[in-house]
């Protein structure tokens, strides 16, 4: 029983990280466009600015 | 054109007139973001995927003077970055690739407060519900004395911040309620949740086994479930809607007292102001011509389909478009004063067919609040009576509060009405609130405008097999020097071949399009102009236009505002379903009378003011029918207001678009005998879901008077429940109403092919 004393606090402490990371995502605007970042992944990861041309 | 966008073309048309904006407009809508930096919010309804997304980023990153650009999908919007010094021609560039875009008002930009708002409170809770449930777990499973009431400390602990972060947003709706003397569904919650917090409390404090934290704390996360999916729908469909074309003009150049010319916005327009406009251009205020002619388009404000000639001394009314030849208006009226801030007074005369509609769920409160309360107070006199004592009374009032919260009533209706828009978001259909689709549901009569609604709003040459194939691409050839919607139409209907050569090319507003060749004069215009001799030819009913040479005729064009596909079909479904048509239109009776016909529509009725319109819709609702209208134009905005119900298309003019409940992209009529389909069938799943939520409270609400809930049995029948209401809804997303859609199809598209040999 005495391991509580440490597991309590270890459970909060990595729900609270889960926690402080989503509010983190949500302030720096991860959650603004949603349905675009669904689509990014599918592109190539070759820089914009190189092919003028196309 | 757009990559994967069907049914967009002609949002796109209404942003092409965008796509040449003065520089002093875009930089005056433009913000410095310091460093010389500047960025420009566009909005671009043409947006629909990731090869959007790449060809538009691309294209502009690889600019000169373009520091960056990012699209944002979900919102249809572009935040082009660029240095200091001459705006990049980006608009430009983005309407030869395809993508129209226009000025995104920066002071209308409110980035969505509410939602982070409710999500940050979705994530207090979320986290707090699920940590107390795991030490409720072990609690349940046998924890005992010391360690049980650490448990309870904690949860009591954690317990706090959810309540001050996230049960704010119930307790000050609760108390809003409250002090105006009303009650809602946040005052039995807010009531619920402190309660049960103070005796978890009080029970902890003196050792108890019981303590309902969990319970407390996951009430408010399911809650905020609900909360949040439905901002989500009304917050979506309002910024998709915004996002389309404004058809409002914004500003104007203006001719200053020393001759020189300035762009100034609408409102800071003066009376007697000098302003010239260019083909194409929107009239920014009320005035008078002082110099040239030309034709205006006055589709969006009164309805008529056919272009209206203007000359030196004609009014003209803010909001109709310049068609053909430059003008130079003077303003006789501030834009406050104009024919928009006319309708808008109506609009706010209006105002009442929605206002008196109560939500659904608005109702269940009134009636479920009382019951609540009523219930656990009488639980806890009867347990008094028996002789139970204060504290074993108490606790099974309290008991009786939380597993009646409403937490399935709660989820019973956002839920549906999420799925729905889900479902009528994808066939490209807008809805303002959850309220609109009960609304419509109900609706018993659909009133329709012509010009735009009923019809594209666009001519279309009706007579062209009938024609020479030589002078039809004459015509064509003479029709693509001019921007008159009956020569894009002609063009449009004939695509001119090279081959056909003019030495001298002029338009004559008002009259026509004249050409020289080898075989003398052509003239494409108006019967009296283009004819030397008079004649007393035949068919003045449609529109028409008249190819001669050498002042005789050598075609006689008609021309037609098209329907919108299905248009017949979607009416005939609209009947089938019970609802009455009737058209009102601004235009002549003659040419309602046409769609009518062809559309099998008994009641209609041509020439029609605003102020008639609405006179006429409210009539309707006396007579107590409710109405759904559907019209685009500025003078079908008062009525698509005071309607019961009211629906718009996509390219309706801004006033009307945000008047309307359900604003649709896409040109097919079909919309809206869908859109009723998929609420009726909503509504039927909202009373299924209260149906679930009343056998629930009628099975859990004895248990818990005569004492035996426990915190595990609350969790559980809470949890339960939410889960069933969910289930339930989900079942909306279920393809049933494509499939009946899909054995009408053949049908419709028979309909739609037959159209033109009418």
């Amino acid at each position: 029983m005495n391991n509580l004393i440490y597991l309590i606090p270890i459970a909060l402490f990595l729900g609270g990280l889960g926690l402080i990371g989503f509010l983190w995502a949500l302030k720096s605007g991860q959650y603004e466009d949603l349905e675009g970042a669904g689509h990014r992944i599918l592109e190539d990861d070759q820089p914009i600015k190189d092919d003028k041309q196309t | 054109m757009s990559c994967c966008a069907p049914g967009t073309e002609s949002a796109l048309e209404l942003g092409a007139s965008h796509a040449t904006l003065p520089e002093d407009e875009l930089r005056a809508g433009s913000r410095l973001l310091g460093e010389n930096m500047w960025q420009t919010d566009l909005s671009v309804p043409a947006v629909h995927c990731g090869a959007c997304i790449t060809a538009i980023e691309r294209e502009l990153n690889g600019m000169d003077g373009v520091e960056s650009a990012r699209v944002n999908l979900t919102t249809r919007r572009l935040a082009v970055r660029w240095r200091e010094g001459n705006v990049p021609p980006f608009m430009a560039r983005l309407a030869s690739i395809g993508y129209p875009a226009h000025l995104f008002d920066i002071t209308q930009d409110d980035s969505d407060k509410e939602l982070s708002r409710l999500l940050k409170a979705l994530a207090v809770s979320g986290f707090a519900a699920m940590n107390i449930m795991l030490l409720s777990v072990s609690v349940w499973s046998g924890a005992e004395t010391a360690t049980r009431d650490l448990f309870h400390w904690v949860s009591a602990l954690i317990a706090i911040p959810a309540l001050v972060w996230s049960g704010r947003i119930f307790f000050l709706s609760a108390w809003n309620a409250l002090r105006h003397g009303r009650t809602n569904m946040d005052v039995p919650i807010s009531i619920g949740v402190s309660l049960a917090y103070g005796m978890s409390l009080y029970e902890t404090i003196n050792h108890g086994h019981h303590a309902y934290f969990d319970a407390a704390v996951s009430l408010l996360f399911f809650l905020l479930i609900g909360r949040t999916l439905d901002h989500v729908m009304r917050e979506r469909a309002r910024v998709a809607v915004k996002g389309l074309a404004r058809l409002a003009a914004r500003g104007a150049m203006v001719e200053q007292e020393d001759g020189g010319r300035l762009w100034v916005p609408v409102n800071e327009i003066q009376q007697g102001a000098r302003i010239l406009l260019a083909a194409g251009d929107r009239i920014p205020v009320d005035g008078i011509v002082s110099l040239g002619r030309s034709e205006l388009d006055c589709a969006l404000v009164s309805g008529e389909s056919a272009p209206q000639p203007v000359v030196i001394g004609s009014p003209l009314r803010a909001g109709t478009l310049n068609l053909i030849a430059p003008l130079t208006m003077t303003a006789t009226k501030k834009s406050e004063d104009s024919f928009l801030a006319e309708m808008i007074r109506l609009m706010e005369a209006a105002e009442g067919g929605k206002a008196r509609y109560r939500r659904i769920a608005d109702r269940a409160s009134q009636l479920y609040a009382p019951v609540v309360h009523l219930t656990a107070f009488l639980a806890f006199l009867g347990w008094m009576f028996v002789g139970a004592g204060w504290h074993q009374s108490i606790t099974i009032a309290v008991a009786v509060l939380i597993i009646t919260c409403p937490c399935a009533l709660g989820l019973a209706v956002p839920i549906v009405q999420v799925v729905a828009a889900r479902r009528l978001f994808e066939k490209g259909i807008m809805v303002k609130d959850g309220g609109a689709m009960e609304r419509l549901a109900e609706a018993t009569i659909a009133v329709f405008d012509k010009t735009g609604t009923l019809t594209l709003g666009k001519p279309r040459l009706v007579n062209g097999v009938e024609i020479d194939a030589s002078a039809l691409q004459t015509a064509a050839a003479l029709a693509s020097y001019s921007r008159h919607p009956l020569s894009i139409a002609l063009a449009n209907y004939a695509p001119m071949s090279s081959s056909k050569h003019f030495d001298d090319i002029k338009e004559l507003a008002g009259l026509g399009i004249e050409g020289i060749d080898a075989q003398g004069v052509w003239r494409l215009g108006r019967r009296a102009w283009a004819l030397s001799e008079s004649d007393t030819v035949t068919n003045t009913a449609r529109t028409h236009s008249i190819l001669s040479l050498n002042g005789k005729t050598v075609a006689e064009l008609q021309f037609e505002d098209s329907l919108r596909p299905d248009a017949k079909a979607s009416i005939a479904s609209l009947k089938q379903r019970g609802l009455q048509p009737e058209i009102l239109s601004g235009d002549t009776q003659s040419s309602v009378a046409i769609a009518a016909h062809s559309l099998e529509i008994e009641r209609f009725t041509g020439g029609m003011l605003p102020a008639q319109k609405l006179a006429k819709i409210e009539a309707l609702a006396r007579s107590g029918q409710k109405v759904l209208m559907v019209g685009d134009g500025l003078n079908d905005a008062p009525a698509l207001r005071a309607a019961y119900v009211s629906i718009a298309p996509a390219t309706a003019a801004d006033i009307g678009r945000n008047a309307a409940d359900f604003v649709f992209l896409r040109e097919s009529l079909e919309a809206i005998p869908y859109a009723i389909a998929v609420s009726r069938r909503a509504g039927q799943l909202i009373r299924e879901n209260f149906a679930i939520a009343i056998i629930y409270n009628v099975l859990a609400v004895p248990a818990a008077i005569f004492g035996y809930v426990t915190p595990l049995v609350a969790a559980l029948a809470m949890s339960g429940s939410s889960i069933l209401v969910v289930a339930n809804a989900m079942r909306l997303s279920v393809k049933s109403i494509d499939k009946k859609r899909v054995q009408k199809a053949p049908e419709a598209a028979g309909l739609l092919f037959a159209e033109p040999a009418e």
